[in-house]
């Protein structure tokens, strides 16, 4: 393709800066001065700062509490992934059959996408609470028995539900496009071929979904990194006792609750290189090797 | 008794119909093309009969059974596709493999008979490739061995060949016929080339809109079209066609300028009666002028290579004349024709079904069906 080459023009310029000035204002110098204050020890109440080096970042990774946060951040990150992934292969699939009512959910389904994280948070904490909706007849029953304020895994099942069913969407539209890119012509030769619609799936279509698969397994493992901060803030707060205190909500926590501006910023900067390094795989390797001619 | 035998088979498409009652019996190791123009019903035929769409009306049977309720696999029918249809993730090896694995045939056995068949079609070298790394003729025998190492009762084939450059298309039609020689399993060939039709088939159909026009061996329906259309289908050029009338008194057709074609033998029809008089661009013959039945006008004159394409004007109507010679003929130049009575084909100008002139020659029926 041919590249436009324009010259520099005050009019461009001028139509540029609005974006340039959000990104810079929003982006760069956050980053900059959350880099800073990674080196730095930063007064909470304002008032000088002193340049410490590595010293933050020695402190956090030493921290049991972060790496309890890693390992949470983890299971949450593995779990959201597989659960919305798997979610979305099934309602895609059913979809791509065009089962009875495929058109009514084929919008429905998109929908969640669109909605807020804190939202969700807020949605799903009417469905998880232990005292009114669904689970207060479990409770009924059996008392005591369902409380995310209590019980740590239920507290983490219950960020992972609610994330998940914001991440389908996504992977729905994206699987849904795939299935209906493999042509038809070669579901009809594996029919001819004697394969059963169960086999076929097994045989041709999970194979051709493989480069979508990867694509939609990155994109979904970043996105739980950051933007699970809403939903952990909405249900659960980061409780009980830490058990869901995801490095996104940890940093939230440690800067603004625990004023420790140094420390929170040194685990931005962490966690900023970890998705830095999941994009870069994702353009580098995935997105070159896995696909068919 | 026929191998495949379709009874009054028709398919709508919500209010569009696209086959109408069709009547068709293929016998046991023939070689059946099915010719149309694109949007006539072929490949939907050929779809009814693989079990890849249901049949609205009628019956369709396989070796006996009534197939309308089985499934694709249950048919004993292997297809190849227009555009392959290879599976883009497996090697050749596991493409033409793969019917075998899911019959669940043992590994050892399934690499062998991969092996054979692939030698059968000179895949060999390529068995690990993927179809990616293949040239359309390499993957058109892909597409060949996955049919063949099924060993079915019948081979479908939806033009397979129309997407390769013309010199492999004729190279794969050879080897499509030798292949069908050595195995010969009933094949039910779909194509909208002529020349494909009349090469391979061992009898010919010729659909238009959805019903059969002809039923025959290529030379019976070259020589004898039963409709207008069947003559202006077949053969390239196209057949010229002048309306007209039958003259009893004049033992003739009488075309609307008042220039008389004898014939050689009258039909039996009124006078008067409104035909269409058919011939082949390669039966009329050019004449110095007045010395013909018609004069005509030269419109440009095509160079062929081997021929000349005269286009003519006759009164209005474009008329076509393949000649040997080179002729210093300019544009506009009066010129005769001759139209030679033993070539001449008349159609009815109402119904556009032929009339026969001469007695009907002996049909020549499949050997099969003579002997079984």
């Amino acid at each position: 393709m041919r590249r436009a080459h324009f010259k520099f023009s005050w009019i461009a310029a001028a139509l540029l800066a609005p974006q340039l000035l959000i990104v810079f204002v929003f982006f760069y110098w956050p980053s900059a001065q959350a880099l800073y204050w990674a080196f730095t020890l930063e007064q909470p109440w304002g008032g000088g700062n002193t340049w410490v080096g590595f010293d933050n970042f020695r402190k956090v990774l030493s921290d049991p509490y972060y790496w309890s946060s890693v390992r949470v951040s983890v299971i949450y990150a593995l779990a959201t992934t597989v659960l919305a992934i798997g979610m979305a292969l099934t309602l895609a699939i059913f979809v791509d059959r065009q089962l009875a009512g495929y058109r009514a959910y084929r919008v429905a389904v998109i929908w969640p996408y669109a909605v807020a994280a804190p939202a969700v948070g807020l949605a799903f904490q009417f469905v998880f609470n232990p005292g009114a909706g669904i689970f207060s007849y479990i409770n009924a029953v059996a008392p005591g028995w369902w409380d995310l304020s209590q019980n740590p895994w239920q507290a983490i099942a219950a960020i992972v539900v609610a994330g998940a069913w914001k991440q389908v969407a996504y992977s729905f539209v994206f699987f849904l496009a795939a299935l209906q890119s493999i042509p038809r012509s070669l579901t009809e030769a594996a029919a001819m071929d004697g394969a059963r619609p169960l086999r076929r799936m097994i045989d041709l279509q999970l194979p051709l979904l493989t480069p979508t698969f990867f694509f939609l397994l990155v994109i979904n493992i970043t996105d739980s990194f950051t933007d699970s901060f809403g939903i952990v803030d909405t249900l659960t707060g980061g409780g009980p006792f830490r058990a869901t205190d995801l490095l996104v909500y940890k940093i939230y926590a440690d800067g603004f609750r625990g004023f420790d501006y140094s420390g929170a910023a040194a685990q931005s900067i962490i966690l900023m290189l970890l998705v830095m390094a999941l994009t870069f795989v994702q353009f580098r390797y995935i997105e070159r090797r896995v696909h068919y001619t | 008794m026929a191998e495949i035998s379709i009874r009054k088979v028709s398919k709508t498409f919500g209010k569009t119909t696209v086959l109408g009652g069709v009547d068709l019996d293929i016998f046991n190791g023939e070689f059946v093309v099915i010719l149309g123009p694109s949007g006539c019903g072929k490949s939907t035929l050929l779809r009814l009969i693989a079990g890849l769409e249901e049949i609205s009306a009628g019956e369709i049977a396989i070796a006996g059974v009534v197939v309308n309720a089985l499934e694709p696999r249950e048919r004993g029918c292997a297809m190849v596709f227009q555009n392959y249809a290879l599976y883009p993730h497996m090697t050749v090896a596991q493409n033409i493999g793969y019917a075998l694995k899911v019959a669940g045939v043992a590994r050892a056995e399934r690499q062998a008979r991969v092996e054979a068949t692939a030698k059968s079609v000179g895949l060999t070298e390529y068995l690990d490739r993927k179809p990616g790394q293949l040239s359309g003729g390499q993957r058109q025998r892909v597409a060949m061995a996955r049919a063949i190492i099924r060993e079915p009762r019948v081979f479908l084939f939806d033009e397979p060949l129309s997407n390769l450059d013309a010199k492999l298309r004729v190279q794969m039609r050879h080897e499509i016929r030798r292949i069908h020689n050595r195995i010969g399993a009933t094949s039910v060939f779909v194509t909208h080339d002529q020349h494909e039709g009349m090469t391979l088939a061992d009898r010919l159909v010729v659909m238009n809109k959805g019903s059969i026009e002809q039923v025959g061996t290529p030379a019976e329906v070259h020589d004898r079209p039963a409709s207008v259309y069947v003559a202006g289908f077949i053969g390239s050029p196209a057949m010229n066609f002048l309306p007209g009338q039958i003259s009893l008194v004049r033992r003739g057709v009488l075309l609307e300028n008042g220039t008389l074609i004898p014939l050689a033998q009258m039909p039996v029809l009124e006078d008067g009666h409104l035909v269409q008089l058919g011939i082949r661009p390669e039966h009329a013959r050019l004449t110095p002028r007045g010395r013909g039945v018609i004069e005509a006008q030269v419109d440009m004159i095509e160079d062929l290579g081997a021929q000349r394409l005269c286009n003519l004007m006759f009164e209005d109507m474009p008329f076509c004349v393949l000649i040997e010679a080179r002729p210093p003929l300019p544009a506009g130049t009066p010129v005769g024709l001759d139209i030679p009575a033993e070539h001449i084909h008349l159609f009815d100008a109402a119904s556009e079904r032929r009339i026969e002139i001469a007695l009907p020659l002996p049909v020549a029926a499949p050997a099969e069906a003579l002997t079984g």
